[in-house]
Formats: structure tokens, sequence, C-alpha cells
């Protein structure tokens, strides 16, 4: 046995003015609730961390982040990541204060990478989480910033190898193609960077059913994998999706319920 | 009641979540920036991030003043890079020493693992960092999953006052490239590659190579115990 480190399930709070909200290829938002309520819930389930992703589209929305990062914080004990509209290494701060144990950067980190390397040498690597968009074209899966609209001249693969050289701890790696779409993970673009970097890779969009997160795990070489929809419109449970893994073979933290039921 | 802790701020990463997770212990935390700010505690706690060499910013001053608290029975709990500068030093930083309350040097995970290449090239299928729940062993014996953990003991081991009530095989988290050997004052053990320290303890002083603070109940029983061990 190499390794007994389990495959991590991570929830995904997609937040916008301080509620919970989720879309289809990044576009068509529905509200799913309150963040600190979803993130105790899915905590107490056995989600191995969550995200918390800042959509939010105004000056206001954005001040009212560092609230919502607090009260999302103040419900956990597993880590919390928060990505979205982090443009410099103070933003960073403001979050880590706040209570974020990592940071996701994404367009930032494309306009200037040395944000990166700024982030690891303060909080360290293992804090600094560099959030790729991609979308195939032709053969080649090209990143994308803001938000899945502004393409940059870069592929997955290289730009992952360069925010690995540069101090990045971890990839947040999500398909903008299958990203709400329910048609499950895009594990060729997910094998491509796990296998190009050694840094941990979480597989990202498309989650629809349990068997996706089993293929992402056995056929991505993913190393977590992300999910929001199918937890928020309760679909798929966490507990019951992670039991399912551990039987397929996949190590899983399971972990007994605690009001003795099992 | 509430006991004081100081918390070492060496300016090695975030202190948020160690915070709270002292507090759901009923410890009093208090951030310690100078040597002095350890006279007056019950409790010491070494937290890290990143690499070893931000260690050196705890100067001379600084581990005169731990020492001597150490000495004098005050309990230390150092978490991962800060369980790592309890040992006599690091590969990540040679030159650069440690307290030496625990025996051993600290080795990259990757020089770890690659030694057992040569018996199984399968065995090197493992990323650095070590990164994500893992889970916690007895440092004797090999215990593989499967196993039905809590058959064999209710505790992980019944010598160590940290680990009291944390079973064999729970879960912590974990995120770190370099790690401990195993040694006399290894209380526990993980695998990732290879086998390394992941909780150590000789009398007053402790460590945990994973997060307590960020490691569920496993991490919440964990400060209960230390909370405990500082309030005696």
């Amino acid at each position: 046995m190499s390794s007994q480190l389990t495959r991590r399930v991570i929830a995904c709070l997609d937040v916008r003015d301080g509620v919970v909200v989720k879309g289809v290829n990044f576009e068509g938002l529905v509200n799913a609730g309150d963040p600190a309520a979803l993130a105790a819930r899915y905590a107490a389930e056995g989600a191995d961390e969550l995200v918390m992703l800042d959509i939010s589209a105004t000056i206001e929305g954005r001040r009212a982040m560092v609230d919502t990062i607090r009260r999302i914080a103040e419900q956990l004990s597993v880590p919390l990541t928060v990505g979205g509209g982090i443009r410099s290494l103070d933003d960073a701060r403001a979050a880590f204060d706040a209570g974020a144990d990592k940071i996701a950067v994404n367009s930032a980190a494309l306009a200037t990478p040395e944000l990166i390397t700024a982030i690891a040498g303060r909080y360290g690597s293992q804090a600094a989480v560099v959030a790729i968009d991609a979308k195939w074209d032709g053969g080649r899966a090209m990143v994308f910033g803001r938000s899945g609209t502004s393409a940059s001249a870069r592929e997955a693969v290289e730009w992952a190898r360069e925010v690995e050289s540069r101090g990045a701890g971890e990839i947040l790696l999500t398909s903008i193609d299958r990203d709400g779409t329910r048609q499950g993970f895009d594990c060729a673009l997910t094998a491509a960077v796990s296998g190009a970097v050694n840094i941990p890779v979480i597989a990202s969009g498309g989650a629809g059913g349990r068997d996706h997160f089993a293929d992402v795990f056995m056929r991505g070489h993913a190393d977590a994998a992300l999910a929001a929809s199918i937890f928020h419109f309760a679909d798929t449970s966490i507990p019951a999706l992670k039991q399912w893994l551990s039987l397929q073979g996949l190590p899983m933290r399971i972990t007994t319920p605690k009001d003795g039921a099992c | 009641m509430s006991a004081t802790v100081a918390l070492v701020d060496y300016g090695a990463g975030n202190l948020t979540s160690v915070m709270r997770g002292l507090r759901r212990a009923g410890i009093d935390p208090v951030i310690a920036t100078s040597p002095a700010a350890l006279a007056d505690a019950a409790g010491i706690v070494v937290p890290g991030v990143g690499h070893f060499s931000a260690t050196a910013s705890i100067d001379d001053e600084w581990r005169k003043a731990l020492l001597s608290r150490v000495a004098a029975g005050v309990p230390l709990l150092g978490i991962c890079l800060g369980m790592q500068w309890l040992f006599e030093g690091s590969t990540e930083s040679p030159g650069l020493p440690g307290l030496a309350l625990a025996r051993g040097l600290c080795q990259s995970m990757n020089e770890i693992g690659t030694q057992f290449a040569e018996l199984s090239p399968d065995l090197i299928a493992f990323k650095v960092p070590h990164l994500g729940w893992n889970r916690l062993k007895p440092p004797w014996g090999c215990i593989e999953i499967g196993t039905q953990f809590g058959e064999l003991s209710p505790d992980l081991n019944s010598d160590s006052r940290l680990l009291a009530g944390v079973e064999p095989g729970a879960f912590a988290y974990f995120a770190h490239s370099f790690a401990a050997p195993v040694g006399p004052e290894t209380v526990a053990t993980t695998t990732h590659g290879a086998t390394f320290a992941s909780v150590i303890e000789r009398d007053n002083v402790f460590g945990t190579q994973f997060h307590p603070e960020l490691s569920s109940e496993t991490g919440a029983a964990i400060f209960a115990n230390f909370a405990r061990v500082v309030r005696r």
C-alpha cells in the first residue's frame, strides 16, 4: 500500500451577494440557499472540504463577502477554500483573516503570475490554489479567465506546469464545457493535467451522478472532485456517494454519523 | 475555567483556523509575538506551514524561552511545520537546527519514498505534497485499509494523552512535503509513500504532522485532550 491518502469529495458554494447560486455553463443563475447553513450541512454530512467562489457582480456584494467567509468558517472544522475576485495579496489577506484556509486565484494569476508566488511565500504553498477554467478548442484545452468569458493564449497543461513551478499547492480544474451540465466530469482534461503535475488536482464541472465521481477518480486520476448543484438540490447525498465510492475500491474518508444511527 | 495558551506567531501562515479550533476546545489562545509573552502561558502552541526556513525567524531568544518553559513542565504542542521543528532539524534547511525535543531529522517525502522504489515501482505512485485526509495508525505493526480497526483496540494508542479517545484508523487532514522519522517519541504513524511519524509525544511535548484545526472530530478530540493536559 503506497498511500492511504483518500480521494476527496468537495462541496462548492457559488455565492453572489450573500446567497448561494448555481448556473449552467457559467450562466442562468438560480438561488440555492444560505451559504453558512449549506456549509454546515455539507461538513456534517462528511464533505472533505468546502470551496466558496465569490461571483458577486457588484462592489457591495464584494464587500459583504468577508462577512460571508466569516459566517461559513464559523461552521467548519474542515478546510475552506475561497476564490473569486482575489486580485492582490491584500485581497488574499482579508479572506485569510476572515477564516479561509486556502485562496484560489484565477484571472489575477493569468494577468500577474507573480501573485501565486507571493501568496505561497506568505501563507505556504498548501494555501495557494490556482483555479484553471478550460474549454476545448479542437484538440487543445485552452484556459479562460473572468468566469469563462475571456480567452487566454494558454493551454491548460502548460499553464498547470507553470503554476506548479510558481508555488501553487493545488489546482482547481474546471471544464467550462461540462460546468452545470451534469453530463459527467471531463476525464480526458483532468487526466492530462493530473499527469503533468505533481500537485493535487481537483476536478470540477459536470458532476451529475455517483458514477461520474468514480470515473474522474479512476480514469481522470483526480485527487479530489468538486460539485455544487447535485448536492444543493439533494439529488445526491454526500454520505451515500462516499459509501458507494468506497465500495468501488476507492479510498474514502467514511465517518460514522454522530447520532449513532449506524 | 479557560486556560491561557500562547500561540507562537513567527509569521508562518494564517492563525485564524487554529485560534477557532483552540477556542472550541475551551482554550483561550493569545498570540505571542515575542518570547516575553510565554512567561505566563499555561500552554504553548507552535503552528506553522511552509518551508522549514520559516522557523529561522524563531531566534535564540525564542528558543531559550521555549526550552525553559518546556523544562518547567509547560505543555507544548507543535502543529505541522511546528512539529517538524521539534526534531533536530530538516534536510529542507540543512544547518538550521530544530529544538531537538524529539530525535531524528525530517526529510523530504520524495527522499523517503524513493528508498522503496527499488523494491517496487508501484510504491512511488504518489504525489508530494501529501495533501488531504489520511489515517492515523499505531506506531507498531502494519494496519492496512479494510481491517476492522475498532476490533483491535478501542484506542489508537493508550499510552498517549494527546490521543485519548482517538480510534485506530482515524482520519486527519495533512498538507506537507517533508516528514519526521518514526522514533521513540512516535505515538501514531501515517503512510504516504513511506510511513512517517504523524503524532509525537514525550512528557509535556506533543506534535501533530496534520492540522487538528482542519481535521473535524479527530482534531477536536486532540485539542480537547491538549486542553485537559494544560489544565492539570
